[in-house]
Formats: C-alpha cells, sequence, structure tokens
C-alpha cells in the first residue's frame, strides 16, 4: 500500500463551498497553498461593500499560530519589538519582528485570547523561527492555520451586521479588542481588527463550523448590503488605509537574497512599535545602532497629482529627470472613496521626510501607445482614509 | 608539413567549446579525439539495440547559457528539457518527495517536518546568495591574487566587492559556508533526517569526501549554481542523451571551420627548445601547431603526456599532489517497460523525478565509510533517472532507459584491480537496492552497462574517472585551480594551455572551464575575443 499524496492542487478554505456559490467571475489565486478569490463578483462593487455596507473576506489561509504556556508572554516580548506587557487578555496587537540584524522577518497581529494564552498571524509561514525563537522558554508553538477558519468582516453596517446575528455586547468593544461568543455549541472569537482601516471586524472559529457561521452571517447581513469580496478590493481598501503588504512594500528578511532589500521596522515607518525599553527582544542591538546612525531607507505615503496610478514607479527629488532615482513605488491604486491618486513607495533617507515634494515617473498605457509622465507628489503622514467611524464606540448603525 | 593555429587534445565538451570559440576567431583549430566517437564523457552511446545510452554524464543544468546562445547550439540540435523534482525512498515504507511545484514540496515537506518546511525559504535564499557569489565569476578567468596586472587587480577588486557588498554576518557566513560539510550546513536549517538526507546528496555527487566531510557544502553549491532558462537549481535532459551537447558544439566547431579527428590518441605533447611544438599521435605521426589545448585532465596532461624534464618541479609537484579520486560509478540499464514502485501513489509526478534509496544520514556517511576501506558502497547513493519518460528518442517506444549514477566506488578494490566478479558484484548491489522498492524491477533488466572509476579511466581518459577532474574543494578551486599560480589556463611551457575541467569553474558540463581557456588564448595571441561574457545575475 502506497502512501497517499499530499494534495497535488491549491487547497480550499472551509469556507469554499459558500464563495464558489457566489462566484461568477472564476478568478482566483494562489494564496499560500490555498485558493483564494480575485474577485467573486465585481472588484469595484466590492470594494464599495467595504466602504458602503459590509464586504466580507475569507483569511483562512492567513498563517495563524498558537501561543500558550508560562512562559508565553516573556516568549513573545522576546520575539517582537513592541511592550507586549501592554497587551492585557482581550486585546490585539500589531506587531513586527525582526531578525538580529534588525531587519523585519514579517508583520502580523497577536491576539491575547485569554491569560496566557495567544494567537499570532501573519501573511507568511514561520515556524522555524517561532520555534527557534522558543529556546530557553516554556512555551508552545502550535500550527492552527487550518484548524480555525476566519473572516474579515469589514464596512460601515459590519457592527450591525454581527450585532443582527445575536452577539450581545459588541457595542462596547473598542478598536484592538477582542470577545468570546457562544455561537453553534462552540466558541466565536470576535476582534475589532482589520485590513481596510474602516469599522470592521474579524470573526474566528472552528474550520468545522465554518460554514454555520457563513450562513448565519449572511443571513444577518442580507438587509445591511453583506457582500463577499476578494482579493482585489481587500487590497485596494488597505492601501488606501497606508498599510503594509508582505512582499509588496517590504521583503521579509529570510527571503532575500541580495544585500539592502529586507527593511528594519523604521525604514518601514514603525517606530511606534519598537520600545527599547525593553532589555531585550530580537533585533534589538542593530536597531539600537540605526536609531543612532540614521537608517537608509524611508517609507512614504505619497498624495500623487493627476489621476495615473503611480504602479511600479521610478521616484526622483527633482522634476527633471538627470538625477538619480531616490526611490520607488511599492503599491499604488486611484483611490475611489479619497478621489485621491494614492501610493505607498520607498525612498532613501533623507528625502521622504513628511510634506517633502517629490516627483513620480508614471508611465500609462492607451490603446497600445505609452505615456510617459512626472508627477508631483507630496509626502503625507496619516493614513488616506482615516474615518472617525473607525473607531467610534459604540459604533454607529450604519 | 602544416602547422595548425592550434590542436585542441579531447573531443570533450570543454575540449569541443574550445576548439569552436578559437575557430570562431578565424584559427586554424584541429581537435584530436582518442576514441572513435567524440564526447569524452558528454555522450550518448548506442550500446544495446535502439536504446541510447547517456553513459557517462546524464543531467545538464550547468552548461553556461551564454556559450549555449554564442556558439548556437540549438542550431546544431541541441535542446534541454527540465525534469521535476527528487525522490527518496524510505525503509520503512515511506517516501519523502521533493515536489517540482513550491506549494506541493512544502506540503511534503510539512507531512514530514513542519519546521523543515517552513526553515526551507531561509536555506534556499542564503544558498542563493552562495550561487550568486559564483555565478558571476563562472565566464571569468580567476585573478591571480599574488598579480599586480591591471585585469588581475580589476577582477579582484570585483571579487572583493562582491564580497564586501554582502555585510558583515553574510560576510561571515560565506567563510563558514566555504569550508563546512553539507551536513553541517544543513543542520542549521533542518531537523528532519529524510529531508536533510535528500538535499544532502548533491554535497557528494562526484567527490571522494562524505557528507560529514569539511568542504561538501560548496559541492552542493556547485550543483545548485545551473539554471535551465533562468530557473536556478533546475536541472533538465538533453534531448537524445548527453552526447547531444557535444555533438552541437563539434557542429558548431565544424561550422567555423574547424576540423574534428578521431581515432586520434595523442602520445605526447612535443615541447622544443622550451615551447611547445605539436602532439605526437598513438599512430605515430606528429601534428604541428603554435598553440596546442589540453583538455585532459591535470594529471594525464602533465605526468602522462609530457616530458617531466619540461616542467617546473614544483609544478610537477602540485600536478602530482593534485586531488582527483575515484568515487563513483555507473550502472546503466535498458529496460523492458517501466519499473513501477509500490510505495509510491500510481501517476505520481513523482515518477518523473531523480530518484534515490538511502533515507539516513547515517547510511550516507556509512556509503563513504565503505569507500575508504577500499571497495564500494554496500549501501548506496543512488542517483537513478529514467530520461525515457521526458525524452522519447532514448529508447524504442513503450521501453526505457534507466541511468544510476553511484556513489561511492573506488579506482580499486582494497588497492588491486577490480575482478569481473567485483564488476558484476557491484551492479547487482545497485539492482538490489532499486529492487528493494521495485519488485518487478529485475525482470525488466535487458542490457546492463557497469562502470566502475578504471572502466572510465580506461575508456574516456579522466584519471580515476573523476568526473569533476579533480576534487572541488577550497584548495583546488577558484585560483588555486589546478594548482596555485596556473588557474590562468596556461601551463607552464609556452603555447601550451589547460582547457578541461580540472581548470576552473570545474566540472559538471558547464564547458565554462573550454571558453575561459579560449578567451585567454585568443588574448595572448592578440586576435579578437569571441567568448561571451557573462550575462551577469540582475
Amino acid at each position: 500500500m502506497s502512501i497517499q499524496e499530499v494534495p497535488q492542487g491549491r487547497l480550499r478554505s472551509p469556507f469554499y463551498s459558500r464563495l464558489q456559490a457566489l462566484d461568477t467571475l472564476n478568478t482566483w489565486h494562489e494564496w499560500k497553498g490555498y485558493s483564494s478569490a480575485d474577485a467573486l463578483y465585481c472588484a469595484e462593487t466590492e470594494y464599495f461593500a467595504i466602504r458602503n455596507a459590509t464586504g466580507v473576506f475569507d483569511l483562512t489561509p492567513m498563517t495563524k499560530y498558537r501561543i500558550s504556556g508560562p512562559d508565553a508572554l516573556d516568549y513573545l516580548d522576546r520575539l517582537v519589538t513592541r511592550d507586549m506587557q501592554k497587551i492585557k487578555p482581550g486585546r490585539v496587537a500589531y506587531a513586527v519582528w525582526c531578525d538580529d540584524q534588525g531587519q523585519v522577518i514579517d508583520d502580523g497581529t497577536i491576539f491575547h485570547l485569554r491569560e496566557g494564552e495567544y494567537r499570532l498571524c501573519s501573511q507568511e509561514r514561520h515556524f522555524a523561527w517561532l520555534t527557534a525563537a522558543a529556546i530557553g522558554f516554556d512555551v508552545s508553538v502550535v500550527v492552527e492555520t487550518a484548524e480555525v477558519a476566519a473572516l474579515a468582516v469589514q464596512g460601515p453596517t459590519s457592527f450591525t451586521v454581527l450585532s443582527s446575528m445575536g452577539l450581545e455586547g459588541l457595542a462596547t468593544l473598542k478598536p484592538f479588542g477582542l470577545r468570546h461568543f457562544e455561537f453553534a455549541g462552540t466558541e466565536l472569537m470576535v476582534s475589532r481588527t482589520g485590513y481596510t482601516g474602516d469599522l470592521g471586524y474579524e470573526v474566528w472559529i472552528a474550520a468545522e463550523k465554518a460554514e454555520l457561521l457563513w450562513d448565519a452571517l449572511f443571513a444577518a447581513g442580507q438587509l445591511h448590503g453583506i457582500r463577499a469580496i476578494g482579493t482585489h478590493a481587500l487590497d485596494l481598501a488597505r492601501i488606501e488605509a497606508g498599510y503594509l503588504a508582505a512582499f509588496e512594500d517590504f521583503l521579509p528578511a529570510d527571503t532575500t537574497v541580495r544585500t539592502g532589500r529586507s527593511r528594519s521596522p523604521f525604514e518601514l515607518g514603525l517606530d511606534w512599535l519598537v520600545d527599547f525599553k525593553k532589555p531585550n527582544f530580537n533585533g534589538r542591538k542593530a536597531l539600537a545602532e540605526e536609531k543612532r546612525n540614521g537608517s537608509t531607507w524611508r517609507l512614504v505615503k505619497l498624495d500623487i497629482e493627476g489621476n495615473k496610478p503611480a504602479h511600479h514607479a521610478y521616484i526622483y527629488a527633482k522634476e527633471k529627470r538627470n538625477k538619480k532615482e531616490i526611490g520607488f513605488i511599492t503599491s499604488a491604486a486611484w483611490s475611489p472613496v479619497c478621489k485621491q491618486n494614492v501610493a505607498l513607495g520607498t525612498v532613501r533617507m533623507p528625502h521622504g521626510k513628511t510634506g517633502d515634494t517629490v516627483w513620480v515617473e508614471i508611465f500609462y498605457q492607451r490603446e497600445m501607445h505609452w505615456t510617459r509622465v512626472m508627477a508631483k507628489a507630496v509626502v503625507v503622514d496619516k493614513p488616506f482614509w482615516f474615518p472617525p467611524r473607525r473607531s467610534l464606540t459604540p459604533p454607529d448603525p450604519y | 608539413m602544416k602547422t595548425y593555429d592550434a590542436i585542441v587534445i579531447g573531443a570533450g565538451h570543454n575540449g569541443l567549446a574550445n576548439a569552436a570559440f578559437l575557430a570562431k576567431a578565424g584559427l586554424d583549430v584541429v581537435c584530436v579525439e582518442k576514441n572513435e566517437y567524440i564526447g569524452g564523457a558528454t555522450v550518448s552511446r548506442n550500446l544495446y539495440d535502439d536504446w541510447i545510452y547517456s553513459n557517462c554524464s546524464y543531467v545538464c543544468s550547468l552548461l553556461r547559457p551564454e556559450i549555449y546562445r554564442s556558439l548556437e547550439l540549438h542550431r546544431h540540435g541541441l535542446q534541454v528539457t527540465p525534469y521535476g523534482g527528487s525522490l527518496t525512498f524510505m525503509q520503512n515504507g515511506d517516501y519523502y518527495g521533493g515536489y517540482h511545484d513550491p506549494e506541493v514540496k512544502y506540503r511534503e515537506m510539512a507531512r514530514h517536518s513542519r519546521h523543515d518546511a517552513d526553515a526551507y525559504e531561509r536555506f534556499s535564499a542564503d544558498t542563493m546568495r552562495q550561487c550568486r557569489l559564483v555565478r558571476d565569476f563562472l565566464l571569468k578567468t580567476p585573478p591571480d591574487p599574488t598579480s599586480f596586472k591591471l585585469r588581475d587587480l580589476r577582477e579582484l577588486a570585483l571579487l572583493g566587492g562582491k564580497f564586501l557588498e554582502m555585510g558583515e554576518d553574510r560576510m561571515y557566513e560565506t567563510i563558514r559556508f566555504w569550508t563546512m560539510s553539507v551536513a553541517e550546513y544543513l543542520d542549521e536549517y533542518f531537523e528532519n533526517d529524510v529531508v536533510k538526507t535528500s538535499l544532502s546528496g548533491s554535497g557528494i555527487i562526484g567527490t571522494a569526501l562524505g557528507v560529514h566531510s569539511p568542504g561538501t557544502a560548496y559541492v552542493l553549491l556547485h550543483h545548485y549554481m545551473g539554471d535551465v532558462d533562468g530557473n536556478v537549481g533546475t536541472w533538465g535532459f538533453a534531448r537524445g542523451g548527453m552526447g547531444a551537447v557535444a555533438n552541437a558544439i563539434a557542429g558548431a566547431f565544424q561550422a567555423y571551420g574547424g576540423e574534428l579527428r578521431t581515432g586520434a590518441g595523442v602520445e605526447k605533447i612535443v615541447v622544443k627548445n622550451g615551447r611547445v611544438k605539436g602532439v605526437a599521435l598513438e599512430n605515430g605521426e606528429e601534428i604541428d601547431a603554435r598553440v596546442v589545448v589540453s583538455n585532459m585532465d591535470v594529471k594525464r596532461t602533465f605526468l602522462k603526456c609530457m616530458d617531466q624534464s619540461d616542467l617546473p618541479k614544483a609544478f610537477h609537484d602540485r600536478v602530482s599532489n593534485f586531488k582527483i579520486r575515484g568515487s563513483s560509478g555507473k550502472v546503466n540499464i535498458a529496460l523492458d517497460g517501466l519499473p513501477t514502485f509500490p510505495s509510491l501513489p500510481k501517476g505520481s509526478s513523482l515518477y518523473h523525478s531523480d530518484m534515490h534509496f538511502i533515507d539516513s544520514m547515517e547510511r550516507m556517511e556509512r556509503a563513504y565509510d565503505d569507500w575508504k576501506d577500499g571497495t564500494w558502497s554496500k549501501d548506496p547513493y543512488i542517483d537513478m533517472l529514467i530520461p525515457t519518460l521526458i525524452d522519447p528518442t532514448m529508447a524504442p517506444t513503450g521501453k526505457h532507459m534507466m541511468s544510476c549514477f553511484v556513489q561511492y566506488c573506488p579506482l580499486q578494490i582494497e588497492g588491486r584491480a577490480w575482478t569481473d566478479t567485483e564488476r558484476q558484484a557491484f551492479g547487482q548491489t545497485v539492482v538490489d537496492q532499486i529492487a528493494n522498492y521495485s519488485p518487478d524491477f529485475k525482470d525488466l533488466i535487458l542490457h546492463m552497462e557497469i562502470r566502475t572509476p578504471q572502466d572510465i579511466e580506461n575508456e574516456i581518459g579522466i584519471t580515476e574517472g573523476n568526473i569533476f577532474h579533480g576534487e572541488l574543494t577550497m584548495d583546488q578551486l577558484m585560483f588555486n585551480r589546478p594548482v596555485p599560480g596556473y588557474a590562468q589556463y596556461r601551463a607552464p611551457v609556452a603555447g601550451l594551455y589547460m582547457c578541461g575541467s580540472s581548470t576552473h569553474p570545474g566540472g559538471g558540463v558547464m564547458a565554462a572551464p573550454g571558453a575561459n581557456a579560449a578567451r585567454e588564448i585568443l588574448f595572448d595571441l592578440k586576435r579578437k575575443n569571441t567568448v561571451p561574457e557573462n550575462f551577469g545575475d540582475d
């Protein structure tokens, strides 16, 4: 008898049956081995579901680790650059973790589920790093990517949708808070987190209850504009919110081959996540040195004139292109909600201070022919989209 | 009597590449080959019925694309098709598949070790970083670190620059990497024995070293730094067998007006007044030339085909001590049909991969112990492929050809020549190990060619049958290859050059030594260079 081969094609999320039933486009891509929809009916409509009603995104392929044990907190404090002591049970922290050179391996969210028990979520897979970092700690790190199904429920009516599902007490849940509910005989975890910069939640449940959750959610959301969405819509929303994407706006340090292609937290504008008051964390020495000597790169949010998205564009200090470029765009979009041409980019220090003017070389194609424009851009420090409803507690109904 | 511009001794892929670039520059070149067929160890032979055997080298990845393109090898019939994946059969009935698709590979690795699956990305990045350091220098003459010539200084500065550019931590890493064993290197990333074992094979292929011997991490790199169409690390089949490589280069050579003579073994390289004069063939004929280029390994060139009195003493001693040890054998098998492997799921893509039948680092090292004891490995590391699954030209339809590269296999048995009984027993060891995982395999065997290092030396001429023309250890690489002070393809006799794999960057069917030597010869002759530049890794 032969041992069965591992699946040779893309894996299906526990929500696959529901996504497939709604899917009209049949355009999927791979996300960490799973099939993930680019869009289900129309990326634009799906995007407006996020900004106008409720968009539901299947984030099950997100890598999830359960971290527990007596030293769980100390372990995480050592692992990530920010102070985890401040993250009490029922709270969620955005965090980055670095290698010994102070270069970002990945960013992710850490959910303090209950005393001494955490969930760490990231786009990339880091079991080797997480177990190596656990040496000397009484801590258990367990991969639970496939066991935990998760949905992002994002948009102005998301609070109403989830409340209609019968989740009592959600009104008092603040941004970056989490709460456990009873659902279908199991535990449903709801966190007020997301990747859209809007009012929104993420819901987490055992994979075998995934379809029940989906059905209840969509039944509750029917009158509140709920829509399943794909990656294109989510990506547009995250650029408006100024959130980083691994392999777009930075590369996980352990995957880089060429020197200087990784980034430190400072170079990603994440200074606020680095807490030197902690005596020891991975990368501390290198980061302290960088703090003293200055960084090489700076991540910038750019408000670009005109309406041509600056995909893959070079950034220059001056309009005349006779000088060497100072950086390049990593994510770009026309923002439908801000009616603004926005982008994230990386530029060499000392360029890119807030308020600086830079120039972006944009190529665009119309009817086969290419046109080049030099567009003026201003470095801004706030997210492009940051509505008050995002943090209003209790949230408005819509 | 006619005096050629150049005589190239040996029509292996390097000799032919060298000859082709010289002929392309307009030189009058003759390439002489002792066998009746060309290719040396890059050869396809029809040894049984309609079966074609790649009976020495068997897969292609390192052949420099710059040379391929420059000599227009596609016009001369060469096609290289990538094959996917690798497979290790385990003694417990399981298997470990190194699938071609990265996500499937990940899943399979995670089935054996989640940790290792996640560590693979860092391993790949770190290994690729070392590859990039080396790849830029494959089509370059190694700079002499003691020279003050402008081009040596420039190349040294380039090498130093690339090294410094890596940054402090990666420089430490690099120095460690170049000296450590493949087992130690893999231990830094992986925990699972079969995962490590499957990756370790590349560290010892063709090498008289074990997985725990220092220097084998580099050998792994040597097998990783090739590419097929820019996919670094990928290996492929030359359509029609490895002879297609030599035939295509020979086609280019002849198209440039070169002359090819087979059955013309060289007895002696003739030196007169401290300068090379030509060669004396075994049949007594003498051929004169201004330049003689040897594609033979350095030991054969200088210790067998020259008057020792023509060589500087120090050079002679270094060549005598050059490590070129017989460590690998080859078993090529004509099959009546495709053997089945019951532990593999039906229809698995792994049937198309290179297969291995040794599943622990312990067994890998034990295989080496046998070699040190002066015999072949009783539980060998076999790199087995069935090229007919991809290449339709190698056997009659429905029939198959199997190539088994076998590590380890010594030049001699306990210090004396192999007997025929021992040769048969060696072949049987290989057959038995495969048959452990394929019950119908033995019944399908129609013909088998068993080659020990001694057989390879006798037929091809490579000293001890060492596939790389000399060990790929730090003391014999870059400006130390073949010997310090003589790494720039020039022999200590005026007009005599080396272009075989004993020179930088070593063996593996790259054709880079042949091309690099041609560049130096054309430089000395003040001819226009025809050898292409590195494409360069972006």
